[in-house]
């Protein structure tokens, strides 16, 4: 009975006079314009492709692809398809934002936590290196590291031997480079025992340290564990699960090692030293926000310097570093494709020529969006994952 | 509760909104098929095209009955006519060009461009304008290049691109209107390398432009033989003559004539480099317009033509006026549109090929600018000579 009556009361009031109503009216046309637009696009694509005797369809991919291309991780030659080809390139697209990702925030770190040094000098060489970094741009980085220094180097045959058989040339840098061997399986079945073991000691140690109140570091112990169980697992196989190669020149060319192009490197460099320059800021801010009374406090508590940082002031700023930190990695893998100006064959660079020898314009744009996209919904997925844990629990 | 009758109501309004506009597509829809078949039998403008299409496959008073068939098919092509209408409209032709190779397209210090393809772009605006400022250059990548003349941006694209089959047919959706320079792949390595053969280069660099068929018959080649070798990829031609000046490679490839033109033009020490004597591919480059407009199609074909059949009557620019005045040659008559009406079947003035040969040139004058031997882009002309002197330009009669 009584819920009846604002019932009525409501009916009573005139439709288009109904705040609610006229909001929800709004949003349905906004939707149907916007749907609208949508449409009318397609079609006119279609339309036009339709007029050009061209269809739309991803079997394309299916194709030979035809061409080579100079760097992949997994095997890949002309006579595969563009599917394949494109697959190529999304791995190294992987691999130099996985490095660039590991490089950078290193970089950042250090340069993160100089930036608030007392000390005078490293103070302002930290500001210098955030500020200089932070104000030009991108490309002209990588330009700079490409042709200013990495194809600048001395060529093949007057290759510049660094200490332990590193060789610098124009061809690129060459690493010494293990060379698995028929127990290198075995080995890396040990490697995964140790890691098992680690982590359950470290666990344990996590638990041990909960109940007592004395909590030895967990994992210092767990890697000091893992290390023992490598060293020793290489020790005890028969024979040497990894022989060492080293680079030497041959012929044309360095052979043996690692070889790292000169396009790998100079984006690479580019790529994880730019970052580390907006990385330094979010760690610089992210320190900065803990508040003075907690190290305060914690000195009071007599805590040492390092136990200040390690328990008090680094889980505080790690919960304001997260989110700003997660959109420089994406920053950072969304500019990895500005390789093309250098030729690096990562997913953008190697999509172009897919596009451009199979003439799918609008099927390969689409399909570099969608990786691109999944790639950043990927790694902030996992950024926020990590943002949870780390996140105040408010009680 | 009230929730509920909300989420219905919205649901409803939604649905209704969705009919309504369904219905109102349909409406519009329906009525424009059956006004499309209706417009058909009447029209004067279908009837021209028909009559230009007769004219053309000379089929005089052809039969009624095969009349019909013949306008199904030219109406069904579409944009047939478009391009020369947007041009004319536009009043200046849009074309394609690469901008950075010297001898084929490339921007002089004052900002006009210069070179055999931009050439082929002013003789095309000299058949359409007889104006052969009237052309508007855009410069492309080679990844840029078909998706700008799919689009529309261009008009034609005359940028050293070679014809295949696969860019030719519907995958691409263009055609290629004939080759204006007969060409093959070659390898460019500096000469003191001692690099002369392919097996040389086993484990080499080399440099290659992306997304040419440069890139794809490399690929071709090395597998056939078995040489392993490593592709440095760029996307435009300063990058990758850049790349291999340096030494980042150890050869570069290309199509002859740009290994030619870019050592000449764009390598600092140019004597230093040699062309080895090896030949990957055949490369006919040519320019292409886009499917489905046949009558632009035709123009840029003839122009092409125009400039080989003027070479061989003995056509050119410094003479051409006085050969309209004189010739007694029927086909220089038709050629310069004293006698006849080409110009006229192609949808253009009948002093269309006396424009281009007046304002651009023939084709051997045209190769002497660019690539003869007083320029330092010097190219013999070997396969790109008459067919009466050996070379494979020929031209079907202007008739």
């Amino acid at each position: 009975m009584e819920k009846s009556r604002p019932d009525r009361l409501r009916s009573s009031l005139a439709l288009w006079r109904d705040e609610r109503f006229l909001r929800l009216i709004g949003q349905v046309v906004f939707l149907l314009i916007l749907a609208g637009i949508i449409t009318y696009l397609t079609r006119n694509m279609l339309a036009n492709l339709r007029q050009q005797g061209m269809g739309l369809g991803f079997d394309f991919l299916r194709l030979t692809a035809g061409f080579d291309i100079g760097e992949h991780i997994i095997s890949y030659d002309r006579s595969q398809s563009f599917l394949r080809a494109f697959l190529v390139g999304f791995l190294n697209t992987a691999l130099v934002s996985g490095l660039g990702i590991f490089f950078a925030t290193v970089l950042g770190l250090i340069f993160g936590v100089a930036r608030l040094s007392s000390n005078f000098l490293i103070q302002r060489l930290a500001r210098a290196y955030i500020e200089f970094l932070r104000n030009i741009p991108l490309l002209v980085l990588l330009i700079f590291w490409y042709t200013g220094v990495f194809i600048k180097l001395p060529r093949v045959k007057e290759a510049i031997a660094l200490p332990g058989q590193v060789l610098l040339s124009n061809r690129g840098v060459a690493i010494p480079w293990g060379i698995p061997t028929e127990t290198f399986p075995l080995y890396i079945r040990i490697l995964g025992l140790g890691a098992i073991l680690a982590v359950a000691i470290g666990i344990s140690l996590v638990w041990y340290g909960r109940r007592s109140g004395r909590a030895p570091i967990p994992v210092l112990w767990s890697f000091l564990i893992f290390l023992a169980a490598a060293i020793l697992g290489w020790m005890a196989l028969p024979m040497s699960p990894l022989l060492l190669d080293l680079p030497a020149l041959q012929g044309l060319r360095l052979a043996g090692g690692k070889q790292l192009s000169p396009e790998f490197m100079a984006l690479l460099s580019g790529l994880a030293i730019y970052t580390s320059a907006f990385i330094a800021d979010v760690v610089r801010t992210g320190i900065q926000a803990v508040a003075r009374g907690q190290v305060e406090a914690a000195k009071s508590m007599g805590l040492s310097g390092i136990q200040t940082l390690r328990l008090v002031v680094i889980p505080q700023a790690l919960r304001v570093m997260i989110p700003p930190l997660t959109s420089q990695y994406l920053n950072l893998t969304k500019n990895s494709s500005l390789a093309v100006a250098i030729g690096y064959p990562e997913l953008f660079h190697v999509s172009g020529t897919i596009l451009n020898q199979s003439g799918r314009a609008v099927e390969m744009i689409t399909l570099v969006m969608a990786t691109y996209l999944m790639i950043s919904l990927l790694t902030s997925a996992f950024m926020n994952w990590y943002n949870r844990r780390v996140r105040l629990v408010e009680r | 509760m009230t929730r509920k009758t909300y989420s219905l109501f919205a649901i409803l309004v939604i649905l209704a909104l969705l009919v309504a506009a369904c219905g109102g597509r349909a409406t519009t829809a329906a009525p424009q098929e059956p006004a499309s078949g209706a417009e058909a039998p009447p029209v004067v403008e279908t009837v021209e095209v028909v009559k230009t299409v007769i004219v053309t496959v000379e089929v005089p008073a052809a039969a009624p009955a095969a009349t019909p068939q013949v306008k199904i098919q030219v109406a069904e092509a579409p944009g047939f006519g478009e391009t020369l209408k947007a041009v004319q409209e536009r009043g200046n032709l849009i074309c394609g060009v690469n901008g950075q190779l010297p001898g084929f397209s490339y921007l002089n210090p004052d900002g006009s461009y210069a070179g055999f393809d931009a050439d082929f772009c002013r003789a095309l605006a000299a058949a359409i304008f007889g104006d052969v400022s009237k052309v508007e250059f855009r410069q492309l990548t080679t990844s840029e290049r078909f998706t700008a003349l799919q689009t529309g941006e261009i008009d034609v694209l005359i940028r050293n691109t070679t014809w295949t089959l696969s860019r030719d047919s519907a995958e691409l959706g263009l055609n290629f209107a004939g080759t204006t320079f007969y060409d093959g792949q070659g390898i460019m390595v500096p000469a003191d390398s001692g690099l002369a053969t392919l097996k040389d280069l086993e484990g080499g660099t080399i440099c290659v432009q992306k997304g040419t068929t440069t890139e794809l018959n490399l690929a071709d080649v090395m597998a056939t033989n078995g040489i392993n070798y490593t592709p440095a990829v760029f996307d435009d031609v300063n990058a990758t003559y850049g790349a291999y000046a340096e030494g980042r490679c150890d050869a570069a490839t290309s199509d002859k004539s740009q290994l030619s033109s870019v050592a000449k033009g764009l390598l600092p020490d140019p004597d230093k480099h040699v062309i080895m004597d090896v030949t990957l591919s055949k490369e006919p480059l040519g320019p292409a317009v886009r499917q489905g407009d046949d009558q632009w199609f035709d123009i840029v074909k003839w122009v092409i033509f125009t400039t080989f059949a003027s070479e061989e009557y003995g056509v050119s620019s410094t003479n051409v006026d006085e050969q309209r005045g004189s010739t007694t040659n029927p086909e220089v008559k038709r050629l310069l549109g004293v006698e006849g009406e080409m110009g006229l079947k192609l949808g253009l003035t009948n002093d269309w090929a006396y424009n281009v040969i007046k304002l651009v040139g023939n084709y051997s004058e045209i190769y002497a600018r660019n690539l003869g031997e007083d320029t330092p882009t010097f190219i013999p002309r070997g396969l790109n000579s008459l067919y009466k002197d050996g070379g494979v330009l020929y031209s079907p009669p202007f008739r």
